[in-house]
């Protein structure tokens, strides 16, 4: 399963790919949406992980544009905003199931991959 | 933090003596009333009083001015009977000597018979004499005896022989009877004169009297020097001088008010009566005659005072109607005011708390994935294994990390909560989030909590963030009446109606009867000196309108106070 972490916290990012690769999930990351167009058109992936929150343009456009090079991709979004604006807009766009909390537990995002890679990915 | 409420004052002087009403902040609505009701008295009495001003002054020149009139009349007719009786005399004297000679008129005998004849038609004539050109007494017949007498000297003998007439002023005679005289001057075709004269007892007072029974009037006669020539009702016996202050010009009948020594106003009118120095004086009491008005002023006055004190009493009502009607109002602007305010308040609070939310959890994602990559690399690699220590100290800093995202999750949660829109709430899980904050104040004060919800109660329909505030506003207010070691009990049941009913009891100081009508009411509060504004409550009171319950609180003083609180369910909703 070839996963890609967005998100502007470099950080994390890098951070939450070393530990899926520890568990022997293959994780890349990218820390502005532009790098992770760029990534996502010289190779496939299966799901992306995107940051709603991030400086260039939202995680929900982001998507669209991802989509529209790789419609089989699929997705989990991850917030530390907790605006009911954005938590509400979150929740419709996605499902409740497909949508995390920061800090995220490393156990409930694998859970989260494995229920988008089996159950089709889409809520 | 986020917790600040202002409705702490429901029970702290369990006494009372400190209740009152916040009134700065208010118009003063005493001063507008007094105002509004100044105003308005004086502009309707205004034209009341104008009239009846108007109307006594009026009535009382109209009626004055009636009196005169009607003293003028009396007097006009007075005079022209006096004149009347006098032309009678000087006629008679006249027609003697028309048709006697001087001669005829020298006999004494004949002049005594002229007398006799005068005094039988006419009545009165005392005596008669003759008199020639050069003041001498020719003939005289009468008891005095005054033939040859000369009156060259005197002055009605200068007067009768330049006006050809005169009357003399009133004398008393021998007798002690009051007289006049009438002379007469007589022109002889050939231009030789003669006077006659005659002394008549004084019959005017007779004529004089027939005035004077009519009502409090006086009539009489006096001098141009005011010696009454005819005893008067109020000035004394004729003869005696009196100090009436006489118009200057009595052609006409004059008239004018004048004051007696006893203070009575007089009207008075004058005549002159013409060929004598005779002023004819008619008085007629002014009380008497105003006595009419005087009696329908007292009504006029009493109407007047009765619809002034009508009006009086109707303003004073209307003002005080609106007034109050503008208190009300004046309250429920600033009640709605600060609520809106207070919700503005919260709201600010909730967006802060997101915002504080987000901006640590960020970080803190950082510090627990780096601790759990720690714990991988711990797990994953055999070479760091040996030290057990460096798990502990991980599992220690993601269990911090673990509690901080607790809180921040709470202060997301409490700034969603902050949305307008009605939803399911679980009663259960609301109190408990507000119960987090006041956990650590509970422990502090040593209060316990007794938590009765059960978990098969039904959902209630609400805004999350007002249920909060409503549950937050309460409990502080428990805690704010209850010392220390205190007990406070939540329960909830379901009721018959669609309803859940929520207790919330302490065991507090309890709220005297007196005030316990009052405590939803704005701006009550016994503890304006604290701080407390008294909008607390009546906020808590607006916030259950507006979720559609209704709150009710019993209290029995070193008791407790218990709210009960009841919450429309989701069935409701359904049903509605």
């Amino acid at each position: 399963m070839q996963i890609l972490l967005v998100d502007d916290e470099k950080e994390l990012v890098s951070t939450l790919a070393e530990r899926l690769g520890y568990r022997g999930i293959d994780a890349h990351w990218a820390v502005t949406p532009n790098d992770a167009v760029a990534m996502l058109s010289e190779q496939s992936y299966d799901i992306a992980v995107l940051d709603v929150q991030m400086p260039e343009m939202n995680g929900f456009e982001l998507k669209e544009r991802m989509e529209a090079i790789s419609p089989e991709l699929k997705f989990i979004f991850m917030t530390g905003h907790g605006s009911e604006e954005c938590y509400h807009e979150g929740c419709s766009q996605t499902g409740e199931a497909f949508y995390l909390v920061k800090p995220v537990e490393i156990d409930s995002l694998i859970e989260k991959l494995n229920q988008v890679m089996h159950n089709g990915g889409k809520p | 933090m986020v917790l600040e409420t202002n409705n702490t004052e429901k029970k702290a002087d369990s006494t009372g003596p400190g209740t009152k009403l916040l009134k700065g902040e208010f118009l003063n609505y005493q001063r507008i009333w007094l105002i509004s009701f100044v105003l308005t008295a004086a502009f309707a009495i205004m034209p009341v009083i104008f009239f009846a001003v108007l109307d006594y002054n009026l009535t009382r020149r109209s009626l004055e001015n009636d009196a005169e009139a009607r003293a003028s009349r009396l007097a006009s007719n007075t005079w022209r009977s006096l004149s009347f009786f006098l032309d009678e005399r000087k006629n008679a004297l006249s027609y003697v000597v028309r048709f006697n000679s001087f001669e005829q008129l020298g006999n004494t005998q004949q002049l005594a018979n002229i007398l006799d004849f005068l005094h039988q038609s006419f009545g009165g004539f005392t005596d008669i004499g003759i008199i020639d050109a050069t003041g001498v007494q020719r003939a005289y017949a009468g008891p005095h005896g005054l033939a040859g007498k000369n009156y060259k000297d005197q002055q009605w003998f200068k007067d009768t022989i330049s006006h050809g007439t005169s009357v003399s002023d009133v004398f008393l005679g021998f007798r002690n009877v009051p007289h006049i005289s009438i002379a007469l001057r007589h022109m002889a075709p050939d231009n030789t004169y003669f006077i006659i004269r005659a002394t008549i007892e004084h019959q005017l007072p007779k004529i004089l009297s027939e005035v004077k029974t009519s009502g409090n009037g006086d009539a009489f006669l006096i001098n141009a020097k005011g010696v009454l020539q005819t005893p008067s009702h109020y000035f004394g016996d004729v003869l005696e001088k009196t100090n009436i202050a006489l118009p200057p010009a009595m052609a006409q009948t004059r008239t004018m008010t004048i004051t007696l020594e006893n203070g009575q106003d007089m009207i008075a009118a004058f005549r002159h009566i013409p060929n004598t120095s005779f002023i004819l004086v008619v008085l007629k009491s002014k009380q008497v005659i105003m006595s009419p008005w005087h009696d329908s002023q007292v009504a006029l006055i009493k109407y007047l005072g009765i619809s002034i004190s009508v009006i009086l009493l109707w303003i004073w009502a209307v003002t005080g109607y609106f007034v109050r009607r503008l208190k009300i109002l004046d309250r429920n602007r600033h009640k709605y005011f600060h609520m809106a305010e207070y919700e503005n308040k919260m709201a600010s609070i909730g967006r802060l708390a997101a915002g504080v939310a987000h901006e640590i959890n960020n970080p803190l994602a950082i510090i627990n994935e780096k601790a759990g990559l720690i714990k991988d690399m711990v797990y994953f690699k055999q070479e760091l294994k040996r030290d057990p220590r460096l798990l502990e100290i991980v599992d220690v800093i993601l269990a911090s990390v673990k509690r901080c995202s607790r809180i921040t999750r709470q202060l997301l949660s409490f700034g969603r909560q902050t949305q307008t829109v009605p939803v399911p709430l679980t009663l259960k899980t609301v109190l408990d989030e507000v119960l987090v904050f006041l956990v650590k104040e509970a422990q502090l004060k040593n209060i316990f909590i007794d938590i009765d919800v059960p978990d098969t109660l039904p959902q209630v329909i609400g805004n999350p963030g007002k249920l909060q505030q409503i549950f937050l506003n309460i409990i502080n207010n428990a805690f704010a009446a209850m010392p220390r070691d205190g007990r406070l009990s939540i329960s909830a049941q379901k009721t018959d109606e669609p309803f859940v009913r929520l207790n919330i009891s302490d065991s507090g100081c309890g709220i005297p009867p007196e005030n316990l009508n009052h405590i939803f009411e704005p701006f009550f509060s016994t503890k304006t000196n604290q701080g407390g504004t008294g909008l607390g409550l009546s906020i808590t009171y607006g916030l259950v309108q507006e979720l559609g319950g209704r709150i009710e609180a019993k209290s029995k003083i070193n008791e407790g106070t218990t709210f009960i609180i009841y919450l429309p369910t989701t069935t409701t909703q359904k049903e509605g």
